[in-house]
Parts: C-alpha cells; structure tokens; sequence
C-alpha cells in the first residue's frame, strides 16, 4: 500500500514537474523544474530495487548533468536567448503531435507481454546487494559496450574543450606573423 | 506491488512530455533539456522492464544510455556556446559597419 502511494506520489510529481519545465518562460525555472523530477526518478529506481542507479541519476544527471545546463544558461545572456526556428509550424501543432503520440502509446500498453524471466531474480540481487550484480554483468557480458562508452566520455571530453575554446586573437604587435584577417584590418 | 503497465504508462507519459517540448520551445537549450527527458523516459521503461524479468541487462542499458546523454550534453551545450558567440560576434561586426 505504502508502495503504490509512494509511486503515486512520484508520478504525479514527475508529470507535473515535466509539464512545469516545458511550459515555463524562465530557461533556470526549467532547468530546477527538471532538477525536481530527476529526484523523483531516483526515487521510482529505489521502488524497482535498482539502487546503484538511484545513486547514479542522483549524482551524474542531478549533479554533472544539469550544473552543466545551468551554467551554460548562466553563461549565454537570459536576455538574448538562442532560437532556432521550431520543426513544426506553431506550437499547437506540436501539442497535437506529442498528445496524439501519448494517447497511440497508452493504448498498445496492454498489448505488452512479457518474455522469459532471466536469471537475476529479486531475491539473487538481494543476495548479491544490486551494485554487484550489476558490476559482474557490466564487466562480463558488457565489457566491449563499456569500453566503447569510456571512449565515448573521452570524445565528448576533447569535444567539449574543442568547442569552448576561444578564437584566438592577435594582440597587435605582439606577434611577428600576423593572420591574414590581422593584415586586412592594419590595412 | 506495482503492476508494470503504470511504470509503462508513466513511462510513456514523460516521453511524449519530452516531445512536447521539443516540438514547442524554440531555446536551444530547452531543446536539449526536452530530450534529456525523453531519454529519462526511455530510462524507466528499462529499469521497470528489467525489474519485471528477473534481468539486469536493461538496467546496464540504462547505465549506457546516462553515459551518452552526458556525453551529449557536454558537446551539445558546446555547440550552443559556439553558436552563442559568432552571434554575438556577427552583431559585433554590425556595429563596426555602422560606424564605419
């Protein structure tokens, strides 16, 4: 009974907490929106007994992930934002879309039905505690996937720095062989 | 115990948020926020449906997939830096023509 409580409570708050972040005018109201429904997220993970993924929505997306937003949204000016042109022409069109998807979605819910049980029961991870079981699967049967995911981090680590990286701008006269765009403006 | 249906459905729900928003908004960074939630959507489908087949392999997806999101995070927040500043410096540019 608590249980159900408990994913009610979670859902209603990550529902609303979602609609709040797509409809607000605030870009950091958004972001602290979503912040909000990250923590009920972690809060559902604990009701599945996955509690290594509980920490780990906690501490990268709630921690890395949106400080990142945030500062970027601290960064770029809140009065001149960034727009591009939406993919779909007006925003009702858009609604229409996204309820239309929801209602098709809802409703081949029931259709689902589950395949064969594995071999990592409630009970087997219990035994194991979850951060173990899920560290012998990762590091036996997903071991290239997790490698290949370590190089991806180390791509968007050298990404991330190739793009911040500032212009570089020739003080004038302090360098011997000036840029041509240096000469064009002496000129 | 909590059927499986409402971890789908809820699922379900915060996906087509996400879609929502990014269909709507027209902040670049709102965008990206937009899919993070679709990708949290995508998320617990996995963790409910990995709990519900005695497996972990859809929790190691899920592990996965906040590897990339943060990778796409980091370089897509770099690009709408980029594309931040040669804005600003095209409006920089602007004004010296004005000047003349």
């Amino acid at each position: 009974m608590f249980l159900q409580f408990f994913f009610g409570y979670c859902a209603l708050m990550i529902i609303a907490s979602g609609i709040l972040a797509i409809s607000l005018r605030n870009p950091v109201h958004s972001v602290l929106m979503v912040l909000v429904l990250f923590f009920h997220m972690a809060g559902l993970y604990l009701t599945l007994n996955a509690e290594f993924l509980a920490a780990v929505q906690i501490i990268v997306y709630a921690g890395a992930i949106l400080v990142l937003y945030l500062f970027v949204l601290f960064l770029v000016s809140l009065r001149e934002e960034l727009h591009l042109d939406a993919f779909v022409p007006g925003a009702w069109l858009g609604r229409i879309i996204a309820v239309g998807l929801a209602v098709g979605l809802l409703y081949v819910i029931p259709a689902f039905t589950l395949g064969e049980k594995g071999t990592w029961s409630v009970s087997a991870i219990r035994e194991l505690t979850h951060t173990k079981a899920l560290g012998q699967e990762l590091y036996s049967a997903y071991l290239l996937p997790f490698e290949i995911a370590g190089l991806i981090l180390l791509v968007a680590l050298i990404g991330g720095l190739v793009l911040a990286r500032r212009e570089e701008v020739p003080l004038p006269g302090a360098d011997a062989d000036p840029s041509p765009e240096h000469k064009e403006v002496a000129r | 115990m909590i059927p499986l249906s409402w971890y789908m459905a809820l699922a379900a729900i915060l996906f087509c948020i996400g879609v929502c928003g990014f269909l709507t908004r027209r902040n670049v960074i709102i965008m990206f926020l937009s899919i993070e939630l679709m990708l949290n959507g995508v998320n617990l489908n996995l963790v409910a449906l990995s709990h519900f087949m005695d497996s972990v392999r859809g929790q190691a997806f899920t592990f996965f997939i906040i590897t990339v999101a943060a990778a796409e995070a980091a370089i897509g927040l770099g690009i709408a830096i980029a594309l931040y500043r040669s804005r600003r410096s095209v409006h920089v540019d602007t004004i010296n023509h004005l000047k003349g």
